[in-house]
């Protein structure tokens, strides 16, 4: 039922657009239209967390908590940056004035050892929801090595081990492939290498050049992902080899590595300093 | 959620009633006249796809030089389609020619490109080969918005080619669509053809071309110290575009793609070709823009004040005198001032208001090298005028490589029949900002070289002359041999 309502939630937003681009004066009476019916179907567009990063300086601490160092073996990927909170590596700038974004940079330098630094925060014990909708905005860094992701761990992380806690990665992106993104599902059975994932591939564009919203619709026993108006999977338990580990709390993760087993190192011309941009997160229920 | 949405649509209604608004304005206004209106030229894409797509008939120049009849439609060879272009490459001994390149221009007006972003071919070839460039923009009119993509890979295997345009927005009417130059494979001079095949030949706008990275004077700040009346060249101008499959593709755009900029163009103008003329005394900073981008690299020149010329050269008998680098003499042919050199020098060839000197920067060593080998065995001295620009300390040490009997460069080091020998120079001798001349017996070349030699040379087959330094700053003129 949800479910339904959620996908004719996309087709109509697409519709619009369309009608949009072709009759501009007639689709805004449409457009308006169309936000008024979204109230009344739509289920998950109550909003109940975000950060809009208007606030300079470090990210919310009342939402956000850093993680610091290289983890286990390079956060379990062997990634090759150190994490830190410095203002170099992580800030929310002001871009107008009544806007701003959280920045991420990957900077090519020596530090406690490893070869770069960047950052990665997590909502842990800060904010945690089971089911919704959850989206971020961002723009994303180039070059080979440069891997971001927008992510969720299940909250339960610390007495049942990865990846039985269960993985949701809203996007994730290879820096060496512009236009593609990824999203997936990882749990007892099905983790790393044999995760449930599904790519997509803009047409025409790429994903750092502009922003793009990278998001999830999730409910029992479903897992929407979405860019932008696009809904380009959907993940069921019937579609998992092994338990549904995605009824309970799960956080929100959202970093910068360098390097690792999902990208390989960067290269000769990987371009540094690499910033990756947030306009906002956002979670609906 | 809904507010929000709400607030964004009230805004659409406030553009949409603005934009009436504003055409009621306008409706109001006087109407440019039909003169006032700029010309519209074709925006069409393709250049070849089964055929040739509004070329007209006259379309095909090969270059100077070039095997003129290297280019056909193939009908037997085609990727997605019936037919493509066709370029057998000469061997290195044919005689109309041995090598292939031309233009594709358009016979009539050209076409406005400024809609996409790069040109787009598939293509192979007879065998896994390096095609010499690949490019648009050449009309043999001013070639003003040529482009090159150079050293292109092509395998037996269709593959499809990018070329990124450096900036659309300039390439309002363009009549050269395409060109093409390569030579064969194999030793230099025996070089062997080899065919290789163009399709779906066309202007795409790909939206994925990104990450503009322009640089000039390869992504280098250069700083020179330099004087009035010099000129100078931006160099090695490139520009670097993020594709699609991720590569990194860097061509080699005309100069007036770029924007170039001067700090102070009383002290250096720059024009649009990124020639700099150094008009006074102080210090400018010449930078470069592409569409708005900063380009890597600049030339920041310190000008110090007028440059005194070397005393010139006596007049001497033809017989007299052998010279490599002299505007009082007649020279070897096609010197090079830096046929072999360490990495970190830098060469610049300064014009004088017709004298030409040249400057090393950070000098550890450098081979002058020139067609063929001089006999210099009836001469007595060779001679050099040096002026130390930049070092505490400086020294020059001068070695001369003959290529013996063979006339050959028998490889790195000296080996074979070449010999080779160096002589010191009193780096007392050498002064900061002044000209001295100095003159080396040419029996006095006995010292053992860096690169093997043992002293004293032949000197009937001379072919390069080394200097040596320790990463000093020098100019040198007037470098020849004579008998005195």
């Amino acid at each position: 039922m949800k479910m339904k309502n959620t996908q004719s939630f996309f087709n109509r937003f697409k519709k619009c657009a369309l009608i949009n681009a072709l009759f501009l004066a007639i689709c805004t009476i449409a457009v308006l239209s169309c936000g008024d019916e979204d109230q009344v179907v739509t289920t998950l567009d109550e909003l109940v967390w975000f950060d809009e990063f208007n606030i300079t300086g470090a990210p919310n601490s009342d939402r956000w908590s850093f993680e610091i160092g290289t983890g286990v073996d390079g956060w379990g990927n062997n990634e090759l940056q150190y994490y830190t909170d410095s203002s170099t590596n992580i800030e929310v700038r002001r871009v107008s004035e009544d806007d701003g974004q959280l920045i991420m940079t990957a900077r090519k330098e020596v530090y406690e050892g490893s070869g770069y630094t960047s950052a990665r925060i997590i909502t842990k014990q800060k904010f945690e929801q089971q089911y919704g909708r959850f989206e971020a905005r961002m723009r994303l860094p180039y070059g080979k090595g440069m891997w971001p992701a927008f992510w969720m761990l299940g909250a339960d992380i610390d007495v049942n081990e990865w990846p039985g806690a269960g993985e949701i990665d809203i996007m994730e992106y290879r820096g060496q492939e512009p236009t593609i993104v990824h999203g997936s599902v990882h749990g007892p059975g099905y983790s790393g290498g044999e995760a449930i994932t599904k790519s997509y591939q803009l047409t025409n564009d790429r994903f750092d050049t502009g922003f793009h919203v990278f998001g999830i619709e999730w409910g029992p026993e479903y897992i929407n992902y979405y860019v932008d108006d696009v809904l380009y999977n959907q993940i069921t338990p019937a579609d998992v080899t092994g338990e549904w580990v995605f009824d309970k709390p799960f956080f929100l993760l959202i970093n910068l590595a360098v390097g690792g087993s999902f990208v390989g190192s960067p290269n000769a011309e990987t371009v540094f300093p690499q910033s990756m941009l947030i306009d906002y997160v956002r979670v609906y229920k | 959620m809904t507010t929000m949405r709400n607030k964004k649509y009230k805004n659409i209604i406030v553009v949409l009633i603005v934009g009436v608004i504003a055409t009621i304005i306008s409706s109001c206004e006087r109407t440019a006249s039909d003169e006032a209106l700029p010309a519209t030229y074709s925006t069409t894409a393709e250049i070849f796809t089964d055929n040739f797509v509004g070329l007209g008939t006259d379309f095909y120049f090969p270059y100077l030089g070039a095997k003129p009849d290297v280019f056909s439609v193939d009908t037997d060879e085609a990727y997605d389609s019936e037919a493509s272009i066709r370029i057998d490459v000469p061997n290195a001994n044919d005689p109309t020619g041995n090598f292939a390149g031309a233009i594709f221009r358009i016979d009539g007006s050209g076409r406005n490109l400024t809609g996409f972003d790069a040109l787009t071919f598939w293509a192979k070839a007879s065998q896994a080969v390096t095609v010499n460039e690949f490019g648009f923009g050449q009309d043999f009119n001013g070639d003003a918005l040529r482009v090159v993509l150079p050293l292109v890979d092509l395998t037996t295997q269709w593959r499809k080619y990018t070329i990124p345009i450096p900036d659309p927005s300039l390439l309002v009417v363009e009549r050269g669509m395409f060109q093409f130059a390569a030579g064969g494979i194999g030793v230099p001079g025996e070089e062997v053809g080899y065919t290789f095949w163009v399709d779906e030949l066309k202007f795409e706008k790909l939206g994925t071309i990104a990450q503009s990275r322009p640089a000039i004077f390869s992504g280098e700040d250069r700083v020179e110290e330099t004087f009035l009346n010099a000129s100078f060249n931006a160099a090695n101008i490139t520009q670097t575009f993020n594709l699609a499959s991720g590569i990194n593709q860097t061509v080699i755009p005309s100069p007036f793609y770029f924007n170039f900029i001067s700090s102070d163009p009383a002290i250096a103008s720059v024009n649009e070709l990124g020639e700099v003329s150094i008009l006074g005394v102080g210090t400018a900073k010449v930078t470069a823009q592409i569409a708005g981008v900063q380009a890597k690299g600049s030339l920041t020149v310190n000008v110090m004040g007028e440059f005194d010329a070397a005393d010139a050269p006596p007049e001497r008998e033809a017989g007299d005198v052998i010279s490599v680098f002299s505007n009082a003499y007649t020279n070897v042919s096609n010197l090079n001032f830096a046929i072999f050199n360490d990495a970190n020098l830098q060469v610049e060839v300064i014009d004088f208001g017709g004298n030409q000197v040249v400057e090393y920067n950070n000098l550890s060593f450098v081979g002058l090298g020139w067609d063929g080998t001089v006999d210099v065995s009836a001469m007595t001295h060779l001679h050099l005028d040096v002026q130390v620009s930049a070092s505490t300390s400086p020294f020059l040490n001068v070695e001369l490589i003959d290529f013996g009997p063979d006339n050959a460069d028998n490889g790195a080091g000296v080996v074979g029949d070449d010999t080779a020998g160096g002589a010191s120079t009193a780096g007392s001798q050498l002064e900061v900002g002044s000209w001295v001349g100095i003159d080396i017996p040419i029996n006095s070349f006995t010292q053992a070289t860096g690169g093997g030699g043992s002293g004293s040379p032949n000197l009937n087959n001379v072919a390069r002359i080394i200097f040596v330094s320790n990463g000093s700053s020098v100019i040198i003129d007037n470098i020849y041999f004579y008998k005195q």
